[in-house]
Parts: C-alpha cells; structure tokens; sequence
C-alpha cells in the first residue's frame, strides 16, 4: 500500500509540475498586466518614460516575452514557489501568499456550511428516491436534482436577491456586513450573527447548486446496489424494508459516497468566483477575479495553482479513502 | 454487447421441424440496434420533455429570428426609442436653521426613451439600450447553441483521438497522453478561461467579431479531456475481444482498426458524454459572457442580458425591471435541462443494464 502511496504522491508531482508550467505560460500571456494598466496614465502625461515602467517589469520578471525569457522567468517562479513564495500581488499590495490566507477562511465557512447542508439534504433524498424508484417522488426530486445543475450561479442569485433582498427584504443584499451600522470592537456576537446574516443567501445557492449532484450519486449507486444479490438474501430473510435499505444497502452505497465527498473537501477552500463575485463577499474568489480583470499576474498565477493543488489533493484524498472505506480494496 | 431482441408477435404451436425456421422468420420480428434504443428511449417521459425542449430552443432561436426579420424588419441590434413619462424623486437632506434635520424631496418627470415595459410591439419591452429583449433572446439562443455544438464536436474530435491513440498502442503512447489528460484535467476551468478571455479582450489586433472563435478554441481546450478518457477507456476493453484479433489477421493498418473498428463501438458513450456536456458548455459561455468576457457588446448573449441585473451596477434593473434578465436565465436552465434529459434518456436507452 505505501509503495502505491508513494507512486501516487511522484504522480501527483509530476501533474502539479506540468500545470504549474501550463498556468505560467497562460498568465504570462496575458498582456494587459498591472503595470501596463497603472502605469499608462503617467507614461501619457510624462511622468514616467518607458525606461522607468521597464525597470518596473524586470523587478517582477514581467519584462522578457520571448520563450527563452519566459522559461527563465518560469524556473525561477518554479524556485520561489516550491520554498512557499508565491510572489507579491501588485493589486493588493501585499504577498501572495499572505492575500491566500487572509480570504480563504470566509470562502472556506460558506463552502463548508454549503457541503454540510448537501449531504444533509442531498444523500436523504436521494434515498428515498431510489427506495420508490419511477415514484412520483423520485421523479420531483430527480427533475429538481437536475434543475440545480442546470442553473447558473449568477441568475439563481440575482433571483434570490430579487425576491429576498429587495422584495420581501428579510436578508442583505450584498457585502459581509452592514455598512450602516458601526459595531463596538468588543460586540463580537453581534459582528457574527450580522456576518451570518449576510452570509445566507450565498449558502443557499451554493446548496441548492450542489445538493442535485449529491442526490443523484447516492440515487444511482442506492439502485445499483438494491439490485445486487445479497439484497434479495436479506429481503428473503424477511428483514423490514427498513433494515435492509438502512443497513444493507446503505452500508455498501457509503463507499463511492465517502469516496466522491471526501474528494471534494480540498476544493472548499478554492472559493466560488461568481457567487462571491455576484454577492460582493471578499472571499477568495472574489479576490481572485478582481485580480485577472486587472492584470495582477503573480496573483493569478498563486491562485490557480493553488486550486490545481486542491484538485490534486482531493484526488489523492478520494484515493486514499477508497481503500481505507472499502477492505475489499488492495491496491498495487 | 448484444443488440439485437427478438419481438414475439404471437405465439407459435408448430411442432413440424422442416417448417420451423420459415414459421420462426414469419412470426418473429427482428428489430434494428437503432430501432431499439430510438423504441427505449421514447418510452421514457423526460426524454421526451427534454426533446420538446430542446426543439423549442432551436426553433425559437434559429426560425424565430428569421420570422421577426421577415415581418417587421428588424435585427437585435435596432434601438428603438419609445417615449414615455416617469416620476423622478431625488431626495436630499439638509439640516435648518433651527438646527433639525430635514428630509427634501424633489418630484418631477422625465421622459426616458429606453428600457420600454412590456407592450404589444414588443413583448419583453426593451433593454438599457433600446434592443428589443424578445429578439435578442433569440439571437443569444444562436450564439449558445452554435457555441456548444461546435465546441462539443471540436471536443469529440481531439478526444476521439487521443483516446484512441492511447487505448490502442498503450505502454509509453498512452503514459504520455493520459499525463498531459491529467495535467489539463487539473486545471481550473474558470479562472483559466476568465485569464485566456481577458487576454482576447485587451489584444486591440483582434476585431471584437473574431473573439468569439478565440472563445471556442479555449472551450475545447478546457473540455477535450474527458472525451479522451472515455475512449480511452472503452478502447482498452474492446481491443482484447475476438473481433479484434479477427481484424489483426486480415492485417490491417492500426489506424484502420482503431478509427474503423475500435472508435464506432464508442460511439454510445460518446453521444451521450456530447449531449450531456452541452449544457456545461452553454453554462461556461453565458457565465464568461456574464462577466463580459464573452461574446462583445452590442450581439446578444443570454449571459450579458442577465448581467444587466449585476447588483453592484445598481439595482435598478435587478428590482424593478425583471422582464430583462429572467427570460434570459430561465432559457439557459430550459436548454441545460433540455440537454440532460435527453442525455439520461440515451443512456438508459444505450444501456439496457440500467434500466429496470
């Protein structure tokens, strides 16, 4: 097993490495960069000549657009990057590094309250559904499962701000938290229930996004194992239909579950882009998307491969629960 | 797999052998691989559903233009400049001499031109400049759809190829392809689609027409992986059944016996993995559009349409104006749906294992 972990982890290494020189290729094709962008409006008036925005450029290994530069450039980003330096943001003035940690947290907290509400919802549901397969509760649940799929994240929240935030106007519209009211630095309650507060729109659309999928994987792998044999022994041996939903074939459903859901613990902390975007939470994707519209290269390259490390983890993780869920499992 | 099932027509009490075959042949009907998926998958409900759906969006999107084009002349970008009166209250505060503070209100009316309610010459009113919603839904249909299907064929293509090198000649081949699968799989599909984009955009050389090409090739680029592993995979468990090594001994070239005889067998899981993946497709145009990073002002795309609410430009639109943003989003969840009922369908159909 360790000798299968370790050929995992090399595996690992070798995809984060070709997508580390991917997302640096990319980025560094960008070029609208910041200092372009801050610095055309004192170039014009004079201010600056372009020897100073140069001098600028090869400060932040920005200056050389030939492959050869570019390749330079990327080892020594490769250099700084392994040694946890992801570089210095140019948008928000600090490192990048240090932007990561700051915002991910809020991001983090509504993912995670999203993710504990799918599979509150979504694995129940789906349940029943495939309990009373072809029922008119499956169908309902399936066709509301897809719909959530189906909806884009900016539309399902402008939606809810129209008919929460303004219509009946029982929840914020936008932001963290209420810009009117000042709060005593000591009020720490009363900061975080009007965070919370803020916080239940973009909650929702994240569950009612996701929790479709949840559904439909447990109703899938519920139908394909209530059709296996041992269930018919069990439903033979007159145990309740209780019993042998529950224990039976729940039991052996909870293997792909853990194994899909584990996976996407890593992922929480990578921010929703749009929805934060959309209800102006300074999360990390939020955060994020500020940065490409400016131009903020270091940034942008710290964040993608931070979500390429995510994606990675969580397949190591999905990996490593699959043997640790499952003791059938022996991998080689 | 076996596709062929024979239907019984009525039942047979022959027991005279010479007869046999020729009573089997007259009382027993052969129905066609295709038939018999086409006779699955209409028998289920949301197949059906999805279909109409989707036949509603293609004629809304392809014909519909052609019809308001025909009769009143009019494409998406015409403004059009309704008069009307509305109140305009300003409010201001302003402390008196007294040293209270007082509330001044100031009503008057203005005539504005644009963003026109719902009426009989145009049934969704008008935007925030003048087109028409109503038609402009329609030719945001076009640019999705022709978007999706391209891409989702670009796609299939790539895919269909690489997955296919790799499944058949394995070893080294197949370590390589599959390494750069992963590497692209682990990619963050929106963020890199939003820097690719915003690239496009700040590049002046490229007219604002041409994006759109640029916006595809970046699509595929993002979604050929999945395809890939699909044949990949199928081809690595139909390359060691006997059809196969008949093929080896008529002595073939690999190239014929990967894309003549490995490749078709994929096709059923490839019609389906395409109709599912449009609606993800259409999903990343109208959210890049969204962002206005998609199809450029002034052609219609439903993400921009739903971008006019965006509340951190005021919400105006949001609250008041709905007959500009929610016909837009409720197409894309129409369409997005529309694709996935018809891809489930033709997965139970291709499957029979499935169904029960």
């Amino acid at each position: 097993m360790w000798k299968y972990l370790l050929k995992r982890i090399g595996l690992a290494i070798i995809i984060l490495l070709g997508a580390s020189a991917l997302i640096y290729l990319l980025s560094m094709l960008m070029p609208a960069d910041y200092i372009d962008n801050q610095t055309s409006a004192a170039l014009q008036s004079g201010a600056m000549t372009m020897e100073d925005v140069m001098r600028l450029k090869e400060l932040y290994g920005l200056a050389d657009k030939s492959f050869g530069g570019i390749v330079k450039s990327y080892i020594s980003w490769l250099k700084s990057t392994i040694s946890g330096d992801l570089g210095f943001s140019f948008l928000y003035g600090k490192p990048v590094t240090k932007v990561l940690s700051e915002y991910i947290w809020i991001s983090f907290m509504i993912a995670f309250i999203s993710y504990i509400l799918q599979i509150a919802i979504g694995i129940p549901m789906g349940i029943k559904a495939s309990v009373s397969q072809y029922s008119a509760y499956d169908y309902t649940v399936s066709v509301f499962a897809m719909m959530g799929t189906a909806l884009p994240s900016f539309f399902l929240s402008a939606l809810l701000m129209n008919v929460f935030a303004i219509k009946l106007g029982i929840f914020p519209l936008q932001g963290l938290t209420t810009a009117t009211t000042v709060f005593a630095p000591d009020e720490h309650l009363k900061i975080l229930l009007d965070k919370a507060w803020h916080l239940v729109l973009p909650i929702t659309v994240l569950t009612l996004l996701n929790v479709g999928g949840t559904m439909k994987f447990t109703r899938t792998n519920m139908l394909e194992v209530l059709n296996s044999d041992y269930i018919r022994t069990a439903r033979a041996k007159g145990l309740s239909e209780k019993a042998v939903t529950y224990k039976h074939a729940f039991r052996n459903t909870m293997i792909p579950l853990v194994t899909s859901l584990s996976g996407m613990l890593p992922g929480l902390f990578g921010g929703a882009m749009i929805t934060e975007t959309v209800f102006a939470i300074p999360g990390i994707g939020y955060m994020a998307l500020r940065a490409t519209r400016q131009g903020d290269i270091p940034f942008i390259m710290g964040y993608n491969m931070f979500l390429a490390i995510l994606t990675v983890a969580g397949m190591l993780i999905s990996d490593i629960m699959y043997m640790v869920v499952d003791p059938r499992v022996k991998l080689s | 797999m076996v596709m062929t099932e024979i239907e019984r027509n009525n039942s047979v009490n022959n027991t005279d052998n010479d007869n046999a075959e020729l009573e089997l042949a007259q009382n027993f009907r052969v129905i066609s691989p295709g038939r018999m998926v086409a006779k699955r998958f209409f028998k289920s409900k949301l197949s059906i559903a999805g279909l109409i759906m989707i036949i509603f969006v293609f004629l809304f999107s392809f014909v519909g233009p052609l019809i308001v084009d025909a009769t009143w002349g009019y494409k998406e970008t015409q403004v059009f400049k309704i008069e009307r009166n509305t109140d305009m209250v300003t409010i201001a505060q302003f402390t008196g001499p007294d040293g209270k503070t007082y509330d001044y209100y100031d009503k008057s009316q203005t005539v504005i031109i644009f963003k026109a309610p719902p009426s009989k010459d145009h049934w969704l009113g008008t935007d925030t400049s003048g087109f028409d919603i109503f038609t402009r839904l329609m030719y945001g249909g076009r640019i999705s759809l022709v978007i999706s299907f391209i891409v989702i064929f670009l796609e299939t293509f790539i895919g269909i190829i690489l997955g296919g090198l790799a499944g058949y000649f394995g070893k080294w081949v197949d370590q390589l392809i599959m390494r750069i699968v992963d590497i692209f799989s682990c990619l963050p599909s929106l963020p890199i689609l939003l820097v690719l984009s915003a690239t496009i955009n700040s590049i002046e050389s490229i007219p604002a027409e041409h994006r759109i090409y640029y916006l595809m090739a970046f699509l595929t680029l993002m979604g050929w992986t999945g395809v890939a592993r699909i044949v990949r995979g199928q081809i690595l468990m139909l390359r060691e059944q006997e059809y196969m090594m008949a093929a080896t001994t008529t002595g073939i070239s690999p190239i014929h016996k990967i894309f003549r005889h490995l490749v078709p067998n994929t096709m059923p899981q490839l019609i389906v993995s395409a109709t599912l993946g449009l609606g993800g497709i259409i999903l990343y145009e109208s959210t890049l559009s969204y962002l206005g990073l998609g199809v450029p002002f002034p052609r219609a795309a439903w993400g921009s349409m739903i971008a006019l609410a965006d509340p951190s430009r005021g919400q105006e639109i949001l609250a008041y104006y709905p007959n500009m943003w929610v016909p837009a989003g409720v197409l894309i969840v129409v369409t997005v749906l529309g694709f996935s009922f018809i891809g489930d369908g033709l997965r139970d159909a291709f499957d029979p294992r499935m169904k029960r």
